[in-house]
């Protein structure tokens, strides 16, 4: 395979002050012995800066990232650290093609999704009617979004309370998918669906507890279609720990359907549990790029005591 | 939890600093495009097309949230017209008298007051349809025309309830059905076209400079004054105080000339004196332009929408 190995660190001719950051070459530098799974997201010195208006009719130049490359393939999952400001969100952004670059350029497989459909949902509205709303504003139609409803809604747990055996058996594999066995208690899929009356999908968005909407938003934008991209930023942090478990289960899902799942949260639990790769972002610039346990543990060096990684 | 699959990717790493032209011919080996790129003109169409089940449920779901926490719920949608023509009738029917040489003056002035407010409230929500909405423009990747083309649909939706109140009002003022009424329907087609594309265009411009939104209810109140919402164009001209060409221009103005349209399809006593010479081709001309120009106009900004 004619491939470039995966990964690169910061640009070679970036500008000068942007490459002034330390920069460590990845692990392990082993020639590939097998054919790499295809890439999805190819970022290639990717710099990103935005104007913030300094609310005095000025304009104040932030830049965000710079000069990062990488190559994100097929089955990964991708966590995203580094302190705040770092640009992790804004990196995100970019590859979802929502954040214009200032220069370089991010080739996607298909169009990433960012797990953001909360801004698409309207508080007054009730959880069914968001449902719908939801999945339409991810790109689906509506024959689309009602087949796909009764997955959801149970995927959410709003309707009967999350699954005991799943939660009994927290590293079950992911092949079942965790809608099953709602949607067959349920008894037949309802074409339109409607809500029973004392279910929380028929009362106002607005009336959720925070972590009830979390789900909801979560499992909207998770169970709507498959991707082959899905950028998470921090929802992970949200929900109890039995829906936590569930979220993880369907990233490994996404994951195995042969996506790549990238994902921005500031517990690096998650990004342990969940990711297999991790890229430390600081102040912009791609630190680190590797196997996620080292990754994170040369992060948590860093905030603890100021130390670079290792160089190898 | 442990992982289920094999780290498929820490095989290679790779040297630093490999060249760049490798992660092009990667990409490009791969059939992967470049991210958030603008779509040409016929593949944005396609896009818009297939999230129309989008559009549409945006713009109820908008109009049912809106009255959701009011009393009288959905009720609203019809008193707020109805509430509206009643004050235009007590202050320019009743306290100004304007009806002196306007035959038929209460359907002449809810005709009037209907049709301009479809307009009206269309550019209104086009000037807020990117800034109001940067949330789901910055979180979610669609066609930004989806936007304004709900909110305008929204706004038809309200003014179909407008003209069925109207038509209530109409039989009881002694109007009664004629076929000349269908005329009504290619009328409103062409105003609704002709608002839309002004609202696309409105909404470009406020979402970059927000001001717009500032300025427009002073711009669409000059607007309604000029179109002869509330008192006749052509008896303005009967009076002889303005040159012709004045009055002509007033009549040819877009607004005046959807207003005249649907007038003269519902009102009986308003005849074809009452309108402009070419009128029909006024109103295809209008709309052709406004749409098709402030589509494209749009369109071309589509990729910096929602950026800082």
């Amino acid at each position: 395979m004619a491939d470039p190995d995966e990964t690169t660190t910061a640009a070679p001719n970036a500008p000068a002050t942007e490459a002034a950051g330390p920069t460590t070459a990845p692990t392990d530098p082993a020639p590939p012995t097998a054919p790499l799974p295809a890439p999805t997201v190819v970022a290639d010195r990717v710099h990103i800066a935005y104007t913030v208006p300094d609310g005095l009719g000025g304009n104040r130049r932030v830049h965000a990232v710079k000069g990062v490359c990488f190559v994100a393939r097929r089955g990964e999952a991708i966590g995203l650290i580094g302190s705040n400001g770092s640009g992790k969100s804004t990196l995100l952004k970019a590859i979802a093609g929502l954040q214009p670059v200032e220069s370089g350029t991010i080739h996607t497989q298909g169009r990433p999704a960012l797990l953001g459909v909360d801004a698409a949902l309207m508080g007054d509205l009730s959880g069914e009617r968001n449902v719908i709303l939801g999945g339409l504003a991810m790109g689906m139609t509506w024959s689309e979004i009602t087949a796909r409803y009764d997955d959801i809604v149970a995927f959410s747990g709003l309707e009967e309370g999350l699954d005991e055996d799943l939660d009994d058996h927290p590293a079950a594999g992911p092949a079942t998918p965790p809608a099953d066995p709602a949607a067959r208690r349920r008894g037949g899929l309802s074409p339109h669906p409607s809500a029973a009356p004392g279910s929380p999908l028929s009362r106002p968005l607005r009336t959720y507890s925070s972590g009830m909407s979390a789900r909801l938003r979560f499992a909207i934008s998770a169970t709507a279609r498959s991707h082959d991209v899905l950028l998470i930023d921090e929802a992970l942090a949200t929900g109890d720990a039995r829906f936590r478990r569930r979220s993880r289960r369907r990233i490994d899902e996404l994951r195995a359907a042969a996506g790549t799942v990238f994902l921005v949260a500031h517990a690096h639990a998650a990004i342990r549990e969940t990711c297999d790769r991790a890229l430390w972002l600081e102040a912009g610039t791609l630190r680190m790029d590797g196997p996620a346990d080292e990754v994170v543990a040369a992060y948590e060096e860093f905030t603890r005591t100021g130390a670079t990684p290792p160089s190898r | 939890m442990t992982l289920t699959l094999p780290p498929p990717t820490k095989a290679a790493p790779a040297p630093a600093a490999r060249p760049d032209e490798d992660l092009q011919a990667l990409a490009r080996h791969h059939g992967l495009t470049v991210s958030g790129a603008r779509p040409p003109l016929p593949a944005y169409v396609r896009e818009l097309w297939a999230r129309r089940d989008f559009i549409a449920s945006f713009a109820t779901a908008r109009l049912t949230a809106q009255y959701s926490q009011a009393r009288l719920g959905q009720l609203w949608q019809l008193m707020t017209p109805l509430l509206n023509a009643a004050v235009y009738y007590l202050i320019f029917g009743v306290l100004m008298d304007v009806q002196r040489g306007v035959p038929d003056y209460v359907p002449f002035l809810l005709t009037g007051v209907f049709v301009w407010t479809f307009t009206a409230n269309t550019l209104t929500a086009g000037t807020r349809a990117i800034s109001g909405n940067l949330g789901l423009v910055r979180a979610l990747h669609f066609p930004r025309a989806s936007l304004p083309l709900s909110l305008a649909l929204l706004q038809l939706q309200q003014l179909f309830l407008s003209l069925a109140a109207l038509v209530v009002i109409l039989l009881c003022f002694g109007e009664f059905p004629a076929w000349s009424w269908l005329l009504a329907v290619p009328a409103i087609a062409l105003q609704a076209l002709f608002s839309t594309g002004v609202s696309l265009v409105l909404a470009r411009l406020a979402a970059r400079t927000p001001d717009v939104s500032q300025l427009m209810p002073f711009v669409l109140r000059t607007w309604m004054y000029a179109s002869g919402v509330m008192w006749s164009i052509g008896s303005l001209a009967e009076r002889g105080r303005f040159p012709h060409a004045v009055v002509l221009a007033l009549q040819c103005n877009p607004v005046a000339v959807y207003i005249d349209l649907v007038r003269f399809a519902l009102v009986e006593s308003y005849t074809a004196a009452n309108l402009p010479p070419h009128v029909w081709a006024l109103a295809i001309g209008w709309a052709a332009l406004a749409f098709a120009g402030g589509f494209v106009w749009f369109w071309k900004a589509e990729e910096t929408y929602g950026r800082g």
